[in-house]
């Protein structure tokens, strides 16, 4: 501490080439060279004057945080929004009420307040209240995470089509929706299943909030950011133009559990307002590839190979399990260096070792603590340890998602009409004009409308 | 048709149960964040005892202003004539010249107050938190400059970008109702 303060305390004097000055330096040098003996960092070097023309303090200003009260209605615009989206997309079935609820949300959580916080981020939030018992969650996060959740169970992935910001943004841009094939859709996916490990990961282990970091449209929101990051979010976007949504089909973690919670869901959309009629109209009407069309049984010479295709699939599941345990075990020190403790005890240990020259400010901080490299080196080692246990769930998880995909891929669901799909359908309504029921409908009820006055 | 039924609610028994599971673990979350996390929340500050004015805050931070500035406690301050804050280390003069200055955007006004005394002020709207000056004056002064999340321009990130980028992990969630950690004001640790 005392040595790197008196290092910079000699650079000024290099080159003393004002006379007038000289004095006053060496005055300085010599005053701060005292102090630096003899107070400790950051006490009085020079008394604060006496002043004599009845100068008083200025007071230093601190500006207020924001109220309490503005995530709580944050929190009251999330349940709002979310009950009037179930009810636009169930009951009303209007698309077009629904893009302007979305638009509104886009303005309010996306423009408005800046794009934090939200139910994606949420996750690690929760993650770290499970695994760090000194960490207190926000409690609007808390919300945040929970409330699209029940809704699903309810109703549907109503948050994806109609509240989530970054849902809408892409929905928005979507112009000419290419269809991408189920298999490379569904390879895709893994991505996003690996993404949310690696974000639970992380998180449990206190290392960072990675969904935060690469929040690909949150430099939109706030119109500046980490230019990495909004070159990220304009590809995402200009892909968007042509495959609906691409962040929420292969990256979105929290998509992750909506899409296992939809399956469940208790309403949810249907394209037909009563009865399918299996007129095709609604086969291309998806540009997220959710609907599925009717199935029979496999056909008399396909059958045979579909079997033997799963029953090695199934063969291979574990085998997948197997290979993730062991990469992500693999892995594990370079997952930990995700760290700053390990980050930092890597360096220390490169310093001390002689392998590297000269210091960075991570390792002078460290060194200003005066903590011993002892401590440092075993804290870093608790970490690798956690992160072989972690890399190897992680590794696990992935493997089985990949195997569990292949398996879902080769078995046929006996399905009667036309349907959205219940994972992947983002409730957003585009489907409903293309059903010639729901048009049966819309008349009907007009009609009723016009008879009534 | 027996068989179909029953197989139909054997699998309505297992969705309902499973449902009513994901419910179950939705409440459970909910309740367990509830019962621990704080009524009033955090947000983010530097410890200015832990900061060490590398200058990351004012290139990390999201905003394209920085949210972080450097604050004076006036108390500390020694209101000096050389202030190796306000001057760069061979000054041409003792002045208020530009080529004097330290601060790299002139942010720091100084001002007389009776001889030999001088303030100096912070004005937020031009400083962008580099600590240069917080440097200075932590080296050589009394510690009086130092910097703080100021939360008028404070976004709150969830993760705070600077805090990752923060080689001294100075960075701290501290309570809204308490949002600085001012010097001068507070207990040394």
């Amino acid at each position: 501490m005392h040595s790197s303060r008196e290092s910079l305390s000699s650079v000024p004097f290099k080159n003393m080439s004002n006379p007038p000055f000289c004095g006053a330096w060496i005055v300085m040098f010599l005053i701060a060279i005292l102090g630096s003996c003899l107070v400790a960092q950051g006490e009085i070097r020079f008394p604060p004057p006496e002043f004599e023309s009845g100068y008083t303090f200025p007071q230093t200003t601190s500006p207020a945080a924001q109220p309490v009260i503005r995530e709580y209605i944050d929190a009251a615009v999330l349940i709002g929004g979310l009950l009037l989206a179930s009810y636009l997309i169930l009951k009303r079935r209007s698309r077009r009420a629904v893009f302007a609820l979305m638009i509104g949300s886009l303005l309010y959580f996306g423009f408005l307040r800046d794009g934090c916080i939200c139910p994606i981020g949420a996750i690690q939030n929760v993650t770290l209240t499970v695994f760090d018992s000194s960490y207190a969650i926000p409690i609007a996060a808390a919300i945040f995470f929970v409330v699209p959740l029940v809704f699903t169970l309810f109703h549907g992935r109503v948050f994806c089509g109609a509240i989530c910001p970054l849902g809408a943004i892409q929905d928005a841009v979507l112009i000419r929706p290419v269809a991408v094939p189920r298999g490379l859709e569904s390879g895709l996916r893994l991505i996003a299943y690996t993404y949310f490990g690696a974000a639970v990961l992380f998180a449990a282990t206190g290392s960072a909030f990675v969904i935060c970091r690469y929040d690909p449209f949150v430099g939109f929101f706030r119109l500046g950011g980490n230019w990495n990051i909004l070159v990220i979010g304009a590809s995402l976007l200009l892909i968007g133009l042509f495959v609906g949504r691409p962040y929420c089909r292969f990256l979105c973690p929290y998509g992750v559990i909506l899409r296992q919670l939809s399956r469940l869901s208790k309403r949810r959309v249907t394209i037909t307002p009563n009865e399918c009629i299996q007129c095709r109209l609604c086969e291309n009407a998806c540009p997220f590839g959710a609907i599925r069309e009717p199935t029979g049984d496999w056909p008399e010479g396909e059958y045979r190979i579909a079997k033997r295709r799963l029953a090695l699939f199934l063969v291979l599941l574990p085998i997948l399990i197997a290979g993730g345990v062991w990469g992500g075990y693999t892995l594990r020190n370079q997952l930990a260096r995700v760290h700053p403790r390990v980050r930092t005890a890597e360096r220390i240990y490169l310093e001390e070792a002689g392998k590297v020259q000269g210091t960075t400010n991570v390792s002078d901080a460290f060194r200003a603590t005066g903590q011993t490299t002892d401590l440092l080196y075993e804290d870093a080692t608790k970490i690798r340890t956690r992160f072989g246990l972690g890399g190897a769930l992680l590794g696990g998880f992935v493997g089985l998602m990949a195997g569990g995909k292949l398996i879902a891929l080769s078995v046929r669901r006996r399905r009667t009409e036309y349907e959205a799909d219940a994972a992947s359908c983002f409730a957003c309504g585009r489907c409903y004009k293309f059903c010639p029921k729901e048009h049966e409908r819309l008349t009907k009820s007009r009609e009723a409308v016009a008879g009534h006055a | 048709m027996t068989d179909k039924q029953e197989s139909m609610n054997r699998r309505k028994f297992l969705r309902e149960g499973l449902w009513g599971a994901c419910l179950a673990g939705a409440g459970t979350a909910a309740g367990l964040s509830v019962a621990k996390s704080n009524s009033d929340n955090t947000v983010w500050q530097i410890d200015p005892y832990k900061c060490i004015a590398c200058g990351n805050c004012a290139t990390y931070c999201v905003l394209e202003d920085s949210a972080v500035k450097c604050v004076q406690a006036y108390a500390m301050c020694g209101y000096c004539d050389l202030c190796t804050a306000y001057l760069v280390p061979e000054p041409k003069a003792l002045d208020t010249g530009a080529e004097n200055e330290l601060c790299p955007t002139g942010a720091i006004k100084r001002t007389y107050v009776e001889d030999p005394y001088y303030e100096y002020t912070i004005d937020e709207s031009l400083c962008n938190g580099c600590g240069k000056c917080v440097k200075g004056c932590m080296v050589f002064g009394n510690g009086s400059l130092f910097l703080q999340v100021r939360h008028d321009r404070c976004k709150n990130c969830n993760e705070c970008a600077i805090a990752a980028a923060c080689p001294s992990q100075a960075f701290k969630r501290v309570p809204a109702d308490q949002p600085y950690l001012l010097k001068g004001t507070d207990q040394k640790p």
